[in-house]
């Protein structure tokens, strides 16, 4: 288990103050000029080392994003985006480095910031968010007060601006192109990619679009150096991670634990154990709405990474844990997922739009068992079709939930159709 | 304000006060010059928050007009993001998430006491015009599951009781307590902490 001096977020559950006095008294803005003082090559040389993987669900390495921003600032600005949009149903971890610990986000926005070139921050925060919002707005005033952030940022010469814009209600903004779509000003519809964002992002300028926990993480990383980040995890699958864990638990909590614990492990040690124990689980979902469920028989063992949740068949996405205990309608469960997201399909994309509402009318056919095998078997196709023909992965999030649960629950849903036949025919008789 | 808007009604003309028009001129500064559409979003908000939690077509022309945009593209942000109301809402806009962590935690139970103790269905405001109940998505507070949202803030850790003593304080005038409704601090796990208990001396409530 993960020692308290190894963790990142000493103040997750916010039991001391946010603002700047405690997060000084916590490490954080601890000679920031020193990191930027390491010069640009060295903070990504740092980060690649490290291993750390994008903490907003894809997993695509942080140090490699950052290195592909154009080496020589040139007439374009280059802009660092953050991705606070978080509503990956399930996930919740970003909200409370937002209340609790803003100040890791604002000093992690000012190295990376300066590693990638760029003189600006946005952070991108959902709408619904208000208190965090006024929390992180207050930490980044105070930053400008102390000269943490502003024209000479922590005295390193460095100029760095930092401003919070407010979303207003779209799950597909946390889509990186859409999100910055959004913060154009427009609807947000994602972009096809080529030209990707650190050639042509934000107003057309060279852009890095982070998730919240990978940038708040990134000064920590630099203070303790990348060795210490990877005797933490497994290969490929360094460092601590912030997990949520809701649904059938005893005591649904966050906590911040080593990479590659395993999911048992998790549940029991910080969430008081699956409500009735552990043969009383049915399935969990390990990573967030998008990843794919998972029969009790695989939560025994498996481990919560990207590598060993990818070899069952799902993710570890935004590592939200969902537990279902026996008393859960599986189907139910993935339908009300399907009707999300039809939901926040953004309707640019034909195979999602119209294959995200056909998707859950089946789901709801299926739920009563109105429906027959060849139709579960046709179900399960589009899924496959509707996934990799869109612009973005909402498509493929629609379609990974229903492809799981048709992989590991088939017997349930074919037992409700025998099941509703049956009834039929007593009615006919 | 006027009697129009306060009915709900779409007023003829729409203008910022002045202290909205600070906070939007606040709100344009973060922006680089000639790419002030960028505050559209929060212009808007700012919009919604004076005219009585809803967007009336005067409000959208302003804003339009304000930054330079055409009508037809602010339109489009306030249909597509689903915090502007394009419909006059009561006082309290209560937004139940019935998402899969809220449900698998009771969503139900909390979808039923608020249509119950308001006497209204989702999509329905109650007739003296104070709640507006709503079907949300996800809003990311799933480990204080179940949850809604009222206006601002967030009322976590739900039970049917819970609901309505929220709502009925609401009604009369009062300011219920929000976040954790179980008295959790936040998102800590409610058995005693299970972490960072080596540094729970440095704790300061």
């Amino acid at each position: 288990m993960l020692r308290d001096k190894d963790r990142i977020f000493t103040n997750i559950y916010g039991f001391q103050e946010p603002g700047l006095k405690g997060a000084r008294a916590r490490g954080d803005w601890d000679n920031t000029k020193d990191l930027i003082a390491l010069g640009r090559d060295k903070i990504i040389g740092i980060m690649k080392d490290s291993g750390l993987r994008g903490r907003g669900g894809a997993g695509f390495p942080t140090g490699l994003k950052w290195s592909f921003m154009p080496k020589e600032l040139g007439a374009r600005p280059h802009y660092l985006v953050i991705n606070a949009d978080e509503g990956e149903p399930g996930t919740c971890k970003d909200r409370e480095i937002l209340r609790s610990e803003p100040h890791k986000l604002i000093e992690g926005c000012v190295v990376a910031g300066f590693a990638m070139g760029s003189h600006t921050a946005y952070i991108y925060v959902r709408g619904e968010f208000h208190q965090e919002i006024a929390a992180l707005q207050k930490a980044v005033d105070e930053a400008y007060d102390a000269g943490l952030l502003g024209n000479d940022a922590c005295g390193s010469g460095w100029g760095f601006d930092c401003y919070v814009h407010c979303g207003s209600g779209a799950y597909i903004c946390g889509e990186e192109t859409a999100l910055i779509e959004s913060l154009e000003g427009k609807k947000g519809q994602p972009r096809l990619k080529p030209p990707f964002p650190a050639g042509s992002g934000l107003y057309g300028c060279p852009t890095t679009v982070n998730n919240v926990e990978s940038i708040a993480v990134a000064p920590t990383i630099l203070r303790r150096g990348a060795e210490w980040f990877t005797t933490l995890g497994t290969k490929n699958n360094t460092g601590t991670k912030l997990f949520n864990i809701s649904g059938h638990v005893n005591n649904p909590c966050t906590v911040e634990e080593e990479m590659s614990i395993p999911l048992r492990e998790l549940i029991e040690k910080h969430a008081g154990g699956v409500r009735g124990g552990w043969a009383n689980l049915k399935a969990v979902i390990p990573g967030g709405a998008s990843v794919p469920i998972l029969p009790k028989s695989i939560c025994d063992s498996v481990l919560m990474d990207f590598d060993s949740l990818r070899e069952v068949k799902s993710g570890l996405g935004t590592a939200a844990v969902m537990v279902m205990d026996s008393s859960t309608d599986v189907v139910r469960a993935i339908t009300r997922l399907s009707y999300f997201y039809m939901h926040e399909s953004c309707g640019q994309c034909t195979p999602c739009r119209e294959g995200t509402g056909w998707m859950w009318r089946m789901m709801k056919r299926m739920c009563t068992g109105d429906a027959s095998t060849e139709e579960l078997d046709l179900l399960n196709e589009v899924t496959y079709q509707v996934e990799g023909h869109t612009i973005c992965a909402l498509g493929d999030a629609a379609a990974w939930p229903i492809q799981g649960l048709v992989r590991h629950f088939r017997d349930d849903i074919e037992a409700r159709i025998k099941a509703a036949r049956v009834a039929d025919k007593i009615e006919a008789a | 304000m006027n009697s129009e808007q306060m009915n709900g009604a779409e007023p003829k003309t729409f203008a910022f006060d002045a202290q909205a028009m600070a906070w939007a001129k606040r709100e344009i500064a973060k922006y680089p010059e000639g790419r002030q559409a960028s505050a559209v979003m929060a212009l808007l908000n700012i919009a919604q928050r004076q005219a009585y939690g809803w967007l009336p077509r005067a409000a959208i022309e302003y804003v339009a007009d304000l930054l330079g945009m055409p009508e037809i593209r602010v339109l489009e942000v306030a249909s597509f993001y689903t915090m502007y109301n394009l419909k006059p809402v009561g006082r309290h806009h209560v937004q139940v998430c019935t998402n899969l962590p809220c449900w698998l935690r009771g969503s139900d139970d909390i979808t039923r006491e608020c249509r119950e103790t308001l006497g209204v269905d989702f999509g329905q405001t109650t007739d003296d015009g104070l709640f507006t109940l709503t079907e949300v998505e996800c809003l990311g507070a799933c480990v204080n599951a179940p949850m809604m949202q009222i206006n601002d803030d967030y009322y976590e850790d739900l039970d049917a009781g819970s609901t309505q003593t929220i709502l009925s304080l609401l009604r009369e005038g009062r300011e219920p307590k929000t976040g954790s409704q179980s008295g959790r601090h936040t998102c800590e796990p409610a058995g005693g902490l299970t972490s960072l208990t080596e540094l729970e001396s440095a704790r300061d409530d």
